[in-house]
């Protein structure tokens, strides 16, 4: 049986004054799907992600997100997202538990629950006797395994994940990408936007925006087919260079 | 609620775990009041006098002796003359005058007192205040010396006048302003530069993603500056009384009220900085240059407001601490209540709403 998607946009736009920023983009995530959102700076990805989660009101077009309209429902839409951007989210002069407290409490969470799940994501984590520093004192891999467990601790459907390994090495890169995999397999969808383009190859789909407009979209794979190259950097080089397809 | 306590906390955690922060909060009050409360009202020593002695006679011989032998004033200069009293002043020789009248002698057995005049330079209040009453309490003595046991009491009446700033302006009325610019400066900065520093250090587009509404946002981020502020209040206001020794007449109810007036006044600027601003860095300058220079010029605490120019006086108007202090004036010093100060609450609260209108909708817009 088919869900329905956890996000369907169908030629959503939004201009400011003369300049529209993203231009007619439709396109749908599955849920538990893994969905890179990519582009160049100033492509439009920001205002997408904004549009998406109920931050910005669009020009013109529909889109529906967690089931809910992001025109009408915004209030909705927030309930049932995460959103992690870099690993700024955190606050570095508040201890890590103090973060976790902090996180749960703007979603609204019971003090009761707070505790409970707070103490089992410390768990999972391995940061048992790093609960009482402070964020600032953390190795940045920690941090940023923290901020992506704080985004989801509310247990969202869907997760925004807005340049989520900026800055950080390969070895905690890959960690940080078990725990996403580790989420998105109990269900929850990750929206992903990132620079690294070997980390695309973890993506179930891709999407490549060109001044606002969808340039490309299909599993890593396929991309890497139809531009018949042989790594994602050199897909998205072309596509970022306007180039239709060779075949 | 859940929401609004999350946010809450984690403002006070912020605060008290800056040590900067809270310096800036608890230690500027009290440095403040005591380098003013000091600087203002020091202690008088060999304060440099004029005497003109009309009389010329021996009573007016031993009033001048009296002077002369007291350590708080130093005679520079004896005069017969009073067009010397203009000219010893303004070459800023002497900081006051003691008129002895011609009928001096004959009038101190009659049964009219007899007159001694005092003219104090009034530019620095606190200080003529002060000389005046040392001065007024020589010529006491002189009167009880004087008074032979069982006759009747001789009395001298002094007569007092205060030049250069004649309605004494700032005398004790300091504190009022003091607690003014305190309670603008901490507010105003403290509100805008912690709502100023989320948006720049990324956390307010997290904190926008999340279902919490931006009017709980902003009061969360208010009320720990709320309650530090009357925190700092109440600190000053006892200060004033049992360190400084500054009476409070009116109501200190009406005070409270009209300074949490004057609170909620700056944490709606304070706001409205935020929502025009973008670094810290600019917040800070806008709170600071915005604040502290207008309230220090055009509250009327350090340069009275109606020697200004016409335009300067209108500007005034502007200027939120005016009206605070015009307020606290007259509660704390005249002791005056409700009926004096309404039109002033009633300006300030429609400055705050104002501003919070201003701020709310420029909120949505501009707060990423």
């Amino acid at each position: 049986m088919k869900t329905e998607p956890i996000i369907c946009v169908d030629k959503l736009s939004r201009r400011f004054g003369d300049f529209t920023a993203v231009d007619q983009i439709s396109f749908s995530v599955e849920r538990g799907e893994i969905f890179g959102f990519l582009g160049a700076n100033g492509a439009g990805k920001t205002t997408a992600i904004r549009m998406l989660t109920g931050l910005l009101r669009p020009s013109a077009g529909e889109g529906k997100v967690a089931g809910f309209d992001i025109y009408q429902e915004t209030e909705s839409i927030k309930k049932n997202i995460g959103y992690m951007s870099q690993a700024f989210s955190l606050y570095t002069n508040l201890t890590v538990w103090e973060n976790i407290e902090f996180f749960a409490g703007i979603y609204g969470m019971q003090f009761r629950d707070i505790h409970q799940k707070g103490k089992v994501l410390v768990q999972q984590l391995g940061m048992e006797n790093m609960a009482s520093s402070l964020v600032a004192d953390i190795p940045m891999g920690w941090r940023q395994k923290l901020a992506f467990s704080v985004a989801i601790i509310h247990q969202p459907k869907l997760v925004f994940l807005d340049e989520p390994t900026g800055g950080v090495d390969p070895i905690t890169r890959r960690q940080f990408w078990d725990l996403i995999y580790e989420a998105t397999s109990s269900g929850i969808t990750a929206f992903v936007t990132t620079h690294y383009m070997d980390e695309v190859e973890y993506f179930d789909r891709v999407s490549i925006m060109v001044d606002g407009r969808i340039a490309a979209m299909d599993s890593p794979s396929g991309l890497k087919d139809i531009y018949n190259v042989r790594s994602m950097d050199e897909v998205f080089y072309q596509v970022a260079r306007n180039q239709s397809p060779l075949s | 609620m859940k929401r609004f306590n999350a946010i809450l906390w984690k403002e006070f955690r912020h605060v008290f775990r800056d040590s900067k922060t809270m310096l800036m909060l608890f230690g500027l009050p009290v440095i403040q009041i005591l380098l003013f409360g000091f600087a203002l009202s020091h202690e008088i020593k060999k304060a440099p006098i004029l005497v003109v002695d009309q009389a010329v006679n021996a009573s007016s011989h031993k009033i001048i002796e009296k002077f002369r032998a007291n350590e708080q004033f130093e005679l520079v200069n004896l005069a017969r003359n009073i067009d010397e009293i203009k000219a010893e002043f303004f070459k800023g020789r002497i900081q006051m005058a003691v008129v002895i009248p011609v009928d001096f002698e004959a009038s101190h057995y009659a049964s009219e007192p007899a007159e001694i005049q005092l003219i104090a330079d009034a530019s620095n209040p606190n200080i003529a205040t002060n000389l005046v009453r040392f001065a007024a309490g020589i010529i006491r003595e002189i009167e009880r010396e004087w008074s032979p046991q069982n006759r009747t009491s001789i009395a001298i009446r002094t007569e007092t006048s205060m030049i250069y700033n004649p309605d004494m302006s700032s005398a004790t009325t300091f504190v009022p302003g003091l607690i003014a610019l305190i309670l603008l400066l901490v507010c105003v900065l403290m509100t805008s530069v912690s709502i100023v520093r989320e948006k720049e250090q990324g956390h307010m587009e997290v904190l926008l993603v999340s279902p919490m509404h931006p009017v709980t946002f902003v009061l969360a981020k208010a009320t720990p500056y709320l309650a530090l502020s009357l925190i700092n209040l109440g600190v000053i206001l006892a200060m004033s009384i049992w360190i400084l020794h500054i009476p409070i007449a009116g109501s200190m109810v009406l005070l409270f009220i009209v300074s949490m007036l004057l609170i909620l006044t700056a944490l709606a600027l304070g706001l409205w900085i935020s929502t025009v601003t973008r670094t810290q860095e600019t917040a800070m300058m806008f709170a600071l240059l915005g604040m502290l220079l207008p309230t220090l010029l055009f509250t009327g605490f350090m340069f009275p407001i109606e020697n200004m120019p016409v335009a300067l006086q209108y500007f005034s108007f502007l200027v939120p601490s005016r009206w605070y202090y015009s307020m606290a004036n007259d509660i704390m010093i005249k002791g005056l209540g409700f009926g004096a100060v309404w039109k002033e609450i009633l300006i300030l609260g429609g400055m705050t709403i104002l501003l919070l209108g201003l701020s709310i909708r420029g909120f949505k817009h501009r707060l990423i």
